[in-house]
């Protein structure tokens, strides 16, 4: 038999790729939010530690670029997927009313173009200084680029600290059904891992929601020393 | 009970259809769903019109012909029931019910309700089967079959082939149908010689057919009138990534067969 299309590419081989890339970004997701967390322990503890991923050079960079491309097979899948899905369906029914399925799962699209946008906004803030310029690229009394200075400053103003709670927020849904999703996509059965496909995307979405919100929320509501920022 | 029906009128392949309304006198709860539909039909033949076409067979639940989206849900709302198994009693008098066909790409409309589910087939035809060689009959049980893999497999081939998932997936994908066959015939050892082959050229057939992709949405479960669970998904899904990575089946392909 003569396949028409490699099996990468394939309904199952796509949504294959969106979990695995999905887990890994998850990953990420769940470090980065440790490491910023770091804002709590204070000004030394944070600069250090971003002086600690700088200093990594090669290594960082590495990273970067497998991030990168994780992160653009993430979205390539997403889109293919929903063209595929869109195909399938050619005439719409008159009435479809969704029986078990949430409003998370429903909306992944809007949710990741969102949360992708944000990706694209959030690097252009504190990686790139293009966003609240003036607070990026100070450095502190150990002539360290002063991430913390930059963070707390960036939050005190509610436009930036509110843009990225709403983003937060969407990560929340996109994670609560992609998580779940892909332990189901990549074939978990046994009945001691079932709660991977189910609760388990909630909570992980939950602590990420938590984690990740408090900082902006915390900084907003003067609950961060600003010290010298 | 008095009802206002609306339902899908399309008068044949690739022609706009249009929902048609339709007011229901004297429909007895006792009635099932399609035996309304019946009743409709009769008047539209009394009055010279063209009754509203729809699929049906043993009107017992069993032989997957009936496919009726009933107010936006596959089969009615009843869990676990074929639209042939649905009483009007679920209604209540002066309800208005929309009825529309199965949609999707690969189930063309034939005729107003009526749709080609033959892609069904050819995903069963490309590997929903085990070889067996004609001759004398084997004797019985002579291969044992554990009773686990015995009960699983009687679970999935429960399925009727009715399309209900396919019509309830928000994506059109006949996953859990391909997945129910697949679950069927991998556990048993008269299924096992041909398992990487199997889900590999079943899951290849259901792409070529235009069905889409599953995004665990669980719609198909929930309207599958034998209740098929989804955990077969998650096994297809399994069985194909082994199955698509093995050096076994790299080595059939380069051969021509498998």
């Amino acid at each position: 038999m003569s396949r028409k299309r490699p099996p990468l590419l394939s309904t199952i081989g796509t949504k294959t790729t969106m979990a695995v890339t999905g887990l890994l970004l998850l990953g990420f997701v769940l470090v980065h939010m440790l490491g910023n967390l770091q804002v709590y322990a204070g000004r030394e503890k944070l600069n250090a530690y971003a002086k600690l991923l700088q200093d990594a050079g090669g290594v960082l960079w590495v990273a970067r670029g497998g991030l990168l491309a994780v992160f653009v097979l993430h979205v390539v899948s997403a889109f293919r997927v929903a063209a595929m899905n869109k195909a399938a369906r050619p005439v719409p029914y008159v009435s479809a009313v969704p029986q078990v399925t949430s409003t998370a799962a429903r909306t992944m699209l809007l949710s990741g173009l969102v949360v992708a946008a944000f990706v694209v906004y959030h690097v252009l803030h504190f990686t790139l200084g293009v966003v609240d310029a003036g607070n990026h690229g100070h450095l502190d009394a150990k002539g360290r680029h002063d991430v913390y200075g930059m963070v707390v400053a960036g939050f005190r103003q509610w436009p930036i600290a509110l843009s990225y709670v709403v983003a937060q927020v969407l990560l929340f849904f996109h994670l609560a059904h992609g998580v779940s999703s892909a332990f189901q996509t990549l074939g978990v059965t046994h009945p001691r891992l079932a709660f991977l496909k189910g609760r388990f995307g909630t909570v992980v979405a939950g602590v990420v929601l938590v984690g990740n919100v408090s900082i902006p929320l915390t900084i907003l509501l003067g609950l961060v020393p600003c010290g010298a920022c | 009970m008095n009802l206002t029906l609306h339902v899908w009128r399309q008068e044949g392949p690739g022609v706009p259809g249009r929902m048609e309304r339709h007011e229901v006198a004297g429909v007895s709860p006792d009635m099932s769903f399609l035996e309304m539909m019946d009743l409709v039909n009769e008047r539209l033949v009394r009055e010279g019109k063209e009754p509203v076409a729809f699929e049906h067979d043993c009107r017992e639940g069993i032989c997957g012909c009936c496919s009726m989206v009933v107010n936006g849900a596959a089969h009615g709302p009843k869990k676990a029931t074929t639209v042939c198994q649905l009483h009007m009693r679920t209604f209540k008098d002066g309800d208005t019910i929309t009825v529309e066909p199965w949609r999707a790409a690969a189930f063309p409309v034939v005729r107003d309700l009526v749709v080609d589910r033959s892609a069904l087939d050819r995903v069963i035809a490309a590997g929903g089967f085990v070889s067996v060689n004609t001759g004398s009959a084997p004797d019985g049980n002579a291969i044992p079959v554990p009773k686990e893999a015995a009960d699983v497999s009687m679970d999935a081939a429960a399925c009727i082939g009715c399309g209900a998932c396919v019509a309830a997936c928000p994506n059109a994908s006949a996953m859990l149908f391909t997945a129910a066959k697949v679950a069927h015939l991998n556990r048993l050892p008269q299924g096992v010689p041909e398992a990487a082959r199997r889900v590999r050229a079943m899951v290849e057939q259901m792409d070529a057919e235009g069905f889409g992709a599953c995004t665990n949405h669980y719609e198909c479960m929930e309207a599958c009138p034998k209740e098929i669970p989804v955990r077969f998904i998650a096994e297809m899904n399994r069985a194909w990534t082994k199955a698509s990575l093995s050096a076994e089946s790299a080595a059939a392909d380069k051969a021509g067969f498998g």
